[in-house]
Parts: C-alpha cells; structure tokens; sequence
C-alpha cells in the first residue's frame, strides 16, 4: 500500500511543482476559449431552451479541459521518465502492475479535476449558476478523466519518442475532443458526421456531463453512462494486460 | 560510525544461492545477448562479472532485477523466482544502473524518502542519513538532483539502491566518473556491508578494483560466460609474472624477445615470464646487441593480464 501512496504522491507533486503550466496555463487557455465564443457567438440560436449559447458552453469547456490534462499527466509523466531512464526507479521496486496502474491514473484525475474545478469556479465570473445534478456531474467527471487518464498510460506505453505521442495527441485525442460536441449540439450535424460521431466516446462523456449541469442532453444520460463506464473499464483492463506483460517498459 | 550496519542477511531458514541462473536467454530480434547461460553467486560473495563492452553484463543484470524478460531460463534471487515471486525478489535486490539517471524534479533526500516508499517501507531517516554520511553527500543532501556533478549523482544511485537494506546489491560500473577518493570511500562502505553480510555482485572494467575486493570472478564474452573462478585461482593459472623494459625511442628488442613481447607506450615492451631466472636471458641477450635498458620492472600477475589472456583465447 505504501509503494502505491508513495507513487500516487510523486505524481501529484510532479504536476503541482510547476502547477504554472499544469492548472494555470490551461485554465487560461479555456476562459480564452469562453470569452471569445461567448462574445462572438451569444446571438446564436439557443441550442436548449433556457440555455443560452455562453451556457453551453462552459461544461463542454470544462470537460475538455479536463480531458487533455488527465491525459497529459499519465502519458507526459510516463514518456518523460523513459526518455530520461529514471523509470528505472518505478521498475526496480516491488510494485505491482495495478498499483502502477493506479497511482499513475489517480493522480491524473487529480489534476483533471482541479483543472475543471477553476474552469467552473472561473465560469461563475460569466455567468451565476449551480448544476442541476451535481452527483451526476461528479459520476461522469470521473470517469471521464479516468478514461482520459487511461488513454495517456496507454500513449505513454506505447510511444517510444516524444513525437509519437504528439501524434498520438495531436491525431486522436483533440480532434475526438473537438469533435465531442464541446462548441455545437450534434443535432445541429448533417446526418451522416451526426452517426459517426455516435463513435466517439468523448461524445458521451460531454453529453453526459452536459446533463449534470443542464437536466438536458442529446443522448439519453444512462446510455452515455454506460458507454462512457464500459470505454474506461475495457481501456483499463488494457493497461493491465499490459503493465503486467511488462510491454515495451520492461525489454 | 562504530555501530554496526543492519543489513538483512538474506532470507531466514534459507541457506541457497543469492542468485541463482539457469539456461537463461535473451535475445534482441535475431541477436542473442545472452546464450543460455548459468550462474550462482553464493550468500556473502564479493562477486565480480567482468567482459568487454557488449558482452551482455548489463542484460544479465536486467534480467535478474526485473527491468527485462528472459526468454527462458530460471533467474532468482535468494531463491525468489524473478518473475513468479517478484515482490520478494525485488525486496532482496537493490541494483545500481550503469546509466546516470535521476529524476529532475526532486532533491537527495526526496529521492531517497521515494524510493523508500516504493519499497513499501517508511523512510528511515536515521538510515538515509547514514547513506548520505558514507556516500559523502551530506552537504548534498537538499540540493536539486539537476545540480549534482556526474560522480555525485552516481553516488545517489548507489544510495537508493540501499534504501531498502537488501539482501544482495549489483552494482553495475558503480565506480565510471567517481574520482579516487571516493572510489576508495565508497569501496570501503560496500565492503563494510559485505563484511556486515551483503551480498555483492559488480561488473567495474577497472579489474584492479575487481581484483582486491572481488573473491570470485565471472569473465564474458558475446553472451556466454567463457571463465569462473575464485580470484586467486584464476590468477595462479592464468597470469604469469612479467618484465617490462624501456630502450631509448625507437629502438627495439632483440628479434626472438620481439616476438613474444607486448609493445607499450614510450618505447617500452612486456614480456611475459615462465620463472624469474628468464629475467637474466633475457638481460643478456639485450645487452648482446649493445642495448640500452633505461628502466626495468618486474611485474606480478594481474587480473587485467588474466582477463586480456582469456578474452583472446576464446573465439568468439
Ligand atoms: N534494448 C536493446 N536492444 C537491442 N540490443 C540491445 C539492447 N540492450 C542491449 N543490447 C545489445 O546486447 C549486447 C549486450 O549489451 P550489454 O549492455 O548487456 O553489454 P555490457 O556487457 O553491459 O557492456 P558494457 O560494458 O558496455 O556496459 C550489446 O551488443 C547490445 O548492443
Ligand atoms: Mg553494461
């Protein structure tokens, strides 16, 4: 239990060192994002009623913001640590696949979602408001930046240079961000981008969200649930396989 | 610095090998790095592995600290299997990496209260003290890994390799970028825990090193261990003593000597010597062609000499 604490702890100090660049740069970047779409497109149509534009905005911004950071600190942490070798000091000690595993993506989610707390507690600077269901909220919250988190254990596994998992972040994980529903409702898509979005579980994960804050949502919340829960659970399993495997961490 | 250092003593009611190798190999693509090879360094040993660059040193080692796969064979560490009972394994070993890593983000004493953790201990202040007092790095101790010389952050390696009192240390070229002095302190610390009952196995390609710590000696090439023996067994049979002599520059020995004789820097040569009534031949037969011996040494056998001996006579 202490391998993992200790793991889970080094992690966290590990981004909260330089929380310039962790928390603040990117909570930054999505008021930004608000405060140009905002003023530029409030005159838009509602996309609910009773939700403005500027509105539908903010979780949709939140959600992403946590995404690219849960996914950043597993799979920058991991890439960082074989590129310099010192994962040696994580391999070498008795600790098991799934305490690597967990301490990795726990404190991941960690900064995910203290990135998403200063984005909302920020967004009350736009606009006043408090969620409808805030214990949905949380639900998807968190495994939305597990399976965030999971997919950079898994990027950072997988790549053997910094440049693969730029690509792998660059090709995968933003346009599946972007095109999550964050800034539109997919029922505003032509039919066809609209199916094939319906393959993109970041989708589900804003959707659902979205409905923690709004009480309204493109897709039926449970069915994102379960999509959202049976990507995390499959991705994790994943990892384990592995961790445990020792792939392309322990040759 | 009096009291006596705790170390574990291996494993209790247990009384095999510290490490244990059998048929193990490995192999990189099509290339064999280590060709089904067997090894037991017994509880207590000073143990050197010794061979030339790319012989697969640094392989074995990784293989018995669970940093790669072998692809057959039985690896364990006081009688823990590698793979199947790597909590226990990895809990006996602690394992100085030849390449220079640290982690940027964290002092010395950060990184050895971590590595404690991650060995599921709590750090032992009393102990990282102790480490940090022999290794020399007490002034060191708050300082930002990022702003160590090279030879200190070896020494941290060697540190957190002991955070957690193993039972067996390996120690794979502990001593590359370490100044003299602190080749001889850190010497004197690791046989100080082998004398408290550590057991400790080192790869150094400074063989004079080897030589007066290590009891047993394990020489490879290509993957294959080529020579085993007790340090003073292998020197009996495999060095001779020699002779080493300066002409003027340029000049050379004798025909017949030239044959036999290694040539050295600054006009000097080695001749390797049956007995030391050669010596006299030899002195006469120089001194037959008018040359002039400047200096003149007689040299004991060395492992250094053993160990270029038995490289070369070994095909590959
Ligand atoms: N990850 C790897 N991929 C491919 N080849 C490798 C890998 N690791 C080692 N090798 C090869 O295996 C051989 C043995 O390497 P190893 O590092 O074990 O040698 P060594 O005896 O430790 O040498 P040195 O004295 O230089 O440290 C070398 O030919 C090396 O190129
Ligand atoms: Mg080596």
């Amino acid at each position: 239990m202490r391998g993992f604490t200790t793991l889970f702890g080094k992690e966290v100090l590990r981004f909260w060192k330089v929380s310039f660049q962790t928390l603040l740069a990117p909570l930054v970047s999505t008021l930004l994002y608000m405060l140009v779409f905002a003023q530029v497109l409030d005159s838009h149509a509602e996309i609910y009623s009773g939700v403005s534009y500027r509105e539908f905005l903010v979780p949709g911004l939140a959600m992403m913001a946590m995404l690219q950071n849960s996914f950043s600190n597993t799979s920058s942490s991991l890439i960082q640590s074989k590129l310099t070798g010192n994962i040696v000091f994580i391999l070498l000690p008795p600790l098991s696949p799934f305490e690597i595993f967990a301490a990795y993506v726990l404190a991941a989610m960690v900064r995910g979602f203290a990135v998403g707390a200063c984005v909302w507690i920020a967004s009350l600077i736009f606009f006043p408001h408090f969620p409808a269901h805030p214990f949905e909220l949380l639900v998807f919250a968190l495994l939305g930046n597990a399976l965030a988190a999971v997919l950079g254990l898994l990027a950072g596994i997988w790549s053997e240079k910094f440049d693969q998992l730029a690509a792998f972040q660059n090709f995968l994980i933003v346009p599946l961000t972007f095109l999550a529903g964050v800034f539109y409702s997919i029922h505003s898509l032509p039919p066809l981008w609209r199916d094939i979005s319906r393959f993109n579980p970041f989708l589900y994960m804003i959707d659902g969200f979205r409905h923690g804050f709004f009480g309204v949502s493109d897709i039926a919340p449970l069915e994102s649930f379960v999509i959202v829960a049976g990507c995390a659970f499959a991705l994790s399993w994943l990892s384990l396989s592995l961790l445990s495997r020792g792939w392309r961490l322990r040759n | 610095m009096t009291e006596p250092i705790v170390i574990r003593k291996g494993r209790p009611g247990f009384d095999g090998a510290a490490i244990t190798v059998r048929g193990a190999k490995k192999s990189f693509g099509k290339f064999e790095a280590i060709k089904s090879l067997d090894l037991e360094v017994k509880q207590g040993e000073f143990f050197a592995l010794l061979g030339p660059n790319g012989a697969g040193k640094t392989t074995l080692i990784s293989l018995l600290a669970g940093l790669a796969r072998a692809d057959a064979g039985e690896l364990s560490i006081l009688g823990f299997d590698v793979n199947k009972e790597y909590r226990q394994a990895r809990r006996a070993v602690g394992v100085v990496p030849q390449e220079l890593v640290f982690d940027p983000f964290f002092t010395v004493r950060e990184t050895l209260r971590l590595q404690s953790g991650y060995f599921g201990i709590r750090p032992d202040p009393k102990w990282i003290d102790e480490l940090l007092e022999n290794l020399q790095l007490r002034d060191k101790a708050d300082s930002n890994m990022r702003s160590l010389s090279g030879g200190m952050k070896r020494r941290v390696l060697v540190a957190q390799a002991l955070v957690h009192r193993p039972a067996v240390l390996i120690l794979d070229e502990p001593t590359a970028g370490v100044d003299v002095e602190l080749r001889q302190t850190l010497w004197k610390f690791i046989r100080r825990l082998n004398d408290e009952g550590m057991t400790i196995l080192l790869t150094t390609h400074y063989l004079e090193e080897a030589q007066t710590l290590c009891n047993r000696v394990a020489m490879m090439k290509a993957g294959q261990i080529i020579a085993l023996d007790t340090t003073q067994n292998l020197l009996a049979h495999h060095s001779r003593p020699s002779l080493t002599l300066s002409l003027d520059q340029g000049k050379a020995l004798p025909a017949a000597l030239m044959a036999r004789a290694t040539s050295l820097p600054a006009g000097r040569f080695r001749l390797g010597l049956e007995d030391f009534a050669e010596v006299e031949q030899i002195l006469a037969s120089c001194r037959s062609e008018g040359l002039e011996i400047k200096e003149l040494e007689v040299g004991q056998a060395d492992l250094e000499e053993v160990f270029v001996r038995i490289m070369r006579d070994t095909p590959r």
